[in-house]
């Protein structure tokens, strides 16, 4: 066994159990940080594939931004201590058998289809090629993309600012007019 | 490079991982653990991604960027959702979703 082989392994053990754990867990702290193994797992992967940049975002923003985020609004609104009462076993068993289904129909569908690879050479994924086709307007540019993401993310903070705000949304309305 | 392990590996591995977030969506009752599922979700279609643009389509890299793009998407769905969640704990005291029903018909 080579050691990619190896590391994919650990990996894909690791993302199975703590996913498991993660919608089962009864203590919500607990499925956070299980989240957190999940997507630095994750993270691992796409070294193993070869996207040093894409792994680098996954760790900063996943793990670093979003987790974080999670975790705090958890303590904002939760007590710690406190248990989930454990799933009705009819919503658990129907709901074990909707996603048990999906999965067989995916994985037999992946494994009677045969892949054929491209025999282009691989292309070597830089900091500098992606810099030149986030800004470029070519062929293989993603300028407008890059463009309207700027926008959404624009968007989402000034949502999240107004949402967020303390006050009732009436008040403030009378108050400006 | 990564011919010891073969492209359907990725392919089962991510199709388990979204399940297991679709699992998650259906059971839980707490709207932050079902943002953690759909967290999962979208991860797992990244590894689709990243791994098809590997295997199948060295010399291109749509995949790459797609998924970039998939990030920065799920980043503001969570920043949007959390304030979402904060301002519903604020009205309701809580955020389990069969008690906020205020507007259900």
């Amino acid at each position: 066994m080579e050691g990619s082989q190896i590391m994919f392994a650990i990996f894909a053990l690791v993302i199975i159990i703590f996913s498991v754990f993660t919608v089962t867990s009864r203590k919500i702290l607990r499925a956070a940080v299980s989240l957190l193994f999940v997507l630095i797992a994750t993270a691992g992967l796409y070294f193993l594939l070869n996207y040093q940049f894409l792994a680098a975002v996954q760790i900063t923003l996943y793990a670093g931004g979003i987790v974080v985020l999670i975790i705090f609004s958890i303590l904002l609104t939760s007590q710690i201590s406190h248990k989930f009462e454990a799933v009705e076993w009819k919503k658990s068993i129907f709901s074990v058998l909707a996603s048990a289904f999906g999965a067989v129909v995916v994985i037999t569908t992946i494994l009677r289809h045969t892949f054929e690879a491209d025999q282009a050479i691989a292309a070597e994924v830089n900091m500098n090629l992606i810099g030149k086709s986030l800004l470029s307007t070519g062929h293989d540019g993603y300028v407008l993309p890059f463009e309207v993401i700027s926008i959404l993310l624009v968007a989402a903070m000034i949502g999240a600012i107004a949402i967020a705000k303390k006050g009732s949304p009436h008040k403030d309305l009378k108050n400006n007019n | 490079m990564n011919s010891g392990i073969p492209l359907e590996f990725f392919l089962i591995l991510a199709t388990i991982m979204f399940f297991t977030g679709i699992y998650g969506f259906l059971t839980r009752r707490n709207l932050i653990t079902i943002l953690m599922s759909v967290e999962l979700i979208l991860n797992s279609v990244n590894i689709n991604f990243l791994a098809f643009n590997r295997y199948l389509f060295p010399g291109k890299m749509e995949g790459h960027f797609f998924s970039l793009f998939v990030i920065a998407v799920a980043a503001a769905e969570a920043a949007v959702a959390i304030a979402i969640i904060i301002n519903i704990y604020r009205r309701f005291n809580t955020i389990n979703v069969e008690t906020v029903d205020e507007m259900k018909y």
